[in-house]
């Protein structure tokens, strides 16, 4: 089969001088790598298309049975139009967009000034911004907060409390970033009198971007697919695919229909997945490079 | 607290040179001009609003009486710790919660690592593969845990695919065990993850030389020992990011939980989170804040020991 010439081309370029051949446990290697992602990750997945396929009677008790007849784009047209699926998608997109490019903006200009300037105040300034990534956020006061402030249940509030949270994310990963590369080309623009925010967005901007690739993928992840913190600050005002999933599916009217959450579940999934699969390499060149710098 | 483990180390030594360091002659651009503090302001007021204040009110409120029933709000000192102590609540589920952090903390790094080491030479199957296992780490983990609710149902999926094997009839509730279903929710949040500390373990083997694994090869060392010996200790910063963050995000978290188990049977999965969830939604802000308060509390005196004793375990090694 195809998997053993690209192994073994990889395996003698590797060694190199020395050898090797290919031992067995490197010709069996892609056969129970295979196995053990179809078992561990497929079994899990075809559930969820074949039981989205499948009628209301057949899905009543999920199994791994394929469906009789196909209904996938009939069960995935009655959640769109039924779980209001896209003003829910709009309310994803509105809290989200916003969000992560205000968090990816305003974290980078902070990573480059404590990362430029090492003063002791720089330095608990970091330590206090990069503390988010430990601690917990404060779900239940932040509502009060909010209310305080006029923002309660609305978008803004909603957009504030991502950047709050996630900023300590991004502020460490670029702040990272930013000490690996050299300060010659900001120096060579501010000699040639560019005041700090041209160096930044015209200099230093794109030089982050992996980092910011990374940042973006992180925090678009967990910010797409929340649905906690969501539940306590937008809950029952403004609908995301996640909460609308969770509001139906918790109620009466998903109860035991198998089939329409996992449709749900796909229509949920696909952006994410259609992101990933185009900007695939790059996504997970970003990630490693990003983690352990 | 913080700036102890994590900031020191890369920060002092560079402590001159912000002021760039200009031949001889050049007159000294001032910090403040190319690198103005203002820049930080963005940041640090959505910080201070929306992480740091909400916080604070953690303190105030957690000694009040603040209910969705009644809108004056009084302060009644411990009484809200009191009353969840006694009732054995306060301690169950801070019990709950440490456990499930560690059995994910142990399951995630044993899967991820084993994935990086399983696939990590270059051939395009194990590229494939590993998108594959990225998977889950892009799905929503509300989603994850209505798949597994389904699949672990009794006489569900899992259930017929164990009665083919072993040909007898298995009808095991894997969520419905007060003593173990939390391993098998704690295996479920592994299994959502794996996928992205096999991604940063796989990253952490390609920061290893090529030239010391040649070398131990043509020294006549077997597979097994190179690992244990070279390739184990260069991967400690990629275990500590990882135990780190699976112990953070397992502590932090609700949607698995939530949507497999939601807490049962019997409230022996209900970890903080959960709690806060539901007494929130019963109007109980005063206890729901108290928990809060107590998560808060948890991860500062879990968190801070653990990145030291990994850091230390990183600078031994």
């Amino acid at each position: 089969m195809t998997p053993h010439s690209p192994a073994r081309r990889h395996a003698s370029s590797m060694t190199g001088s020395v050898a090797r051949g290919t031992s067995f446990p490197t010709r069996l290697q892609p056969f129970a790598a295979t196995a053990l992602a179809l078992v561990t990750i497929g079994i899990p997945l075809w559930l969820v298309v074949a039981t989205a396929g499948k009628s209301r009677g057949e899905a009543l008790i999920p199994d791994l049975t394929p469906p009789t007849h196909w209904h996938l784009l009939e069960n995935l047209g009655e959640v769109w139009s039924e779980g209001e699926v896209p003003a829910a998608f709009f309310g994803s997109l509105l809290v989200v967009v916003p969000a992560v490019i205000g968090v990816l903006i305003f974290g980078s200009m902070a990573s480059w000034i404590l990362a430029r300037r090492a003063t002791r105040l720089n330095a608990v300034l970091y330590a206090l911004a990069i503390s988010g990534i430990i601690l917990p956020p404060a779900v239940v006061t932040v509502v009060l907060l909010l209310r305080q402030l006029g923002l309660a249940g609305s978008a803004v509030g909603m957009i504030g409390v991502y950047m709050g949270i996630y900023m300590s994310t991004v502020i460490f990963f670029v702040t990272g970033f930013v000490r690996t590369i050299p300060t010659s080309l900001e120096e060579a623009a501010q000699i040639d009198g560019a005041g700090p925010v041209r160096v930044f967005f015209h200099v230093v901007l794109p030089l982050l971007r992996p980092v910011l690739a990374t940042a973006t993928i992180l925090v678009c992840l967990y910010v797409w697919n929340d649905v906690f913190y969501a539940f306590f600050v937008v809950g029952g005002r403004l609908d995301t695919l996640p909460l609308n999933l969770f509001r139906v599916a918790g109620a009466g009217l998903y109860l035991n229909n198998w089939h329409l959450i996992f449709a749900y579940v796909i229509l949920m999934s696909l952006p994410l997945v259609v992101v990933f699969a185009v900007a695939q390499r790059k996504i997970i060149s970003g990630i490693t490079s990003g983690a352990v710098k | 607290m913080l700036t102890a483990t994590d900031t020191p180390v890369p920060d002092r030594p560079l402590a001159p040179p912000p002021a760039p360091r200009g031949p001889a002659g050049r007159t000294r651009r001032r910090p403040d001009r190319t690198h103005p503090m203002w820049f930080m302001a963005p940041a640090f007021a959505i910080l201070l609003v929306f992480f740091f204040l909400p916080t604070a009110f953690n303190f105030v409120y957690a000694f009040t009486d603040w209910s969705g029933f009644k809108s004056a709000i009084r302060p009644v000192g411990f009484d809200n710790f009191a009353d969840l102590a006694s009732s054995g609540t306060l301690f169950s589920a801070l019990r709950i919660t440490v456990v499930y952090a560690v059995l994910v903390a142990v399951f995630q790094n044993l899967f991820g690592l084993g994935l990086a080491l399983l696939l990590e030479r270059d051939t395009w199957v194990n590229r494939t593969l590993r998108v594959f296992f990225l998977i889950p780490v892009l799905m929503s983990a509300l989603a994850v845990g209505y798949i597994f609710q389904a699949l672990l149902k009794p006489e569900g999926s899992l259930d017929q695919l164990l009665s083919q094997i072993f040909r007898q009839h298995i009808d095991y509730a894997w969520l419905g065990d007060t003593r173990w279903t939390i391993v098998v929710v704690a295996l479920v949040h592994a299994w959502k993850w794996m996928g992205l500390s096999m991604l940063i373990y796989l990253a952490g083997l390609k920061t290893i030389p090529e030239e010391i694994m040649e070398a131990s090869r043509i020294d006549g060392a077997s597979r097994w020992h190179a690992f244990r010996r070279l390739r184990f200790p260069l991967l400690a910063p990629a275990i500590t990011f990882n135990v780190a963050t699976a112990l953070l995000g397992s502590m932090n978290g609700f949607d698995i939980v939530q949507a497999t188990t939601g807490g049962g049977p019997a409230r022996t999965t209900e970890i903080l989170n959960i709690f806060i969830y539901r007494t929130f939604g019963q109007g109980l802000f005063a206890q729901a804040t108290t928990m809060s308060l107590v998560l808060f509390l948890l991860v500062s005196l879990m968190a801070f020991p653990v990145i030291r004793i990994l850091r230390k375990r990183e600078e031994i090694l």
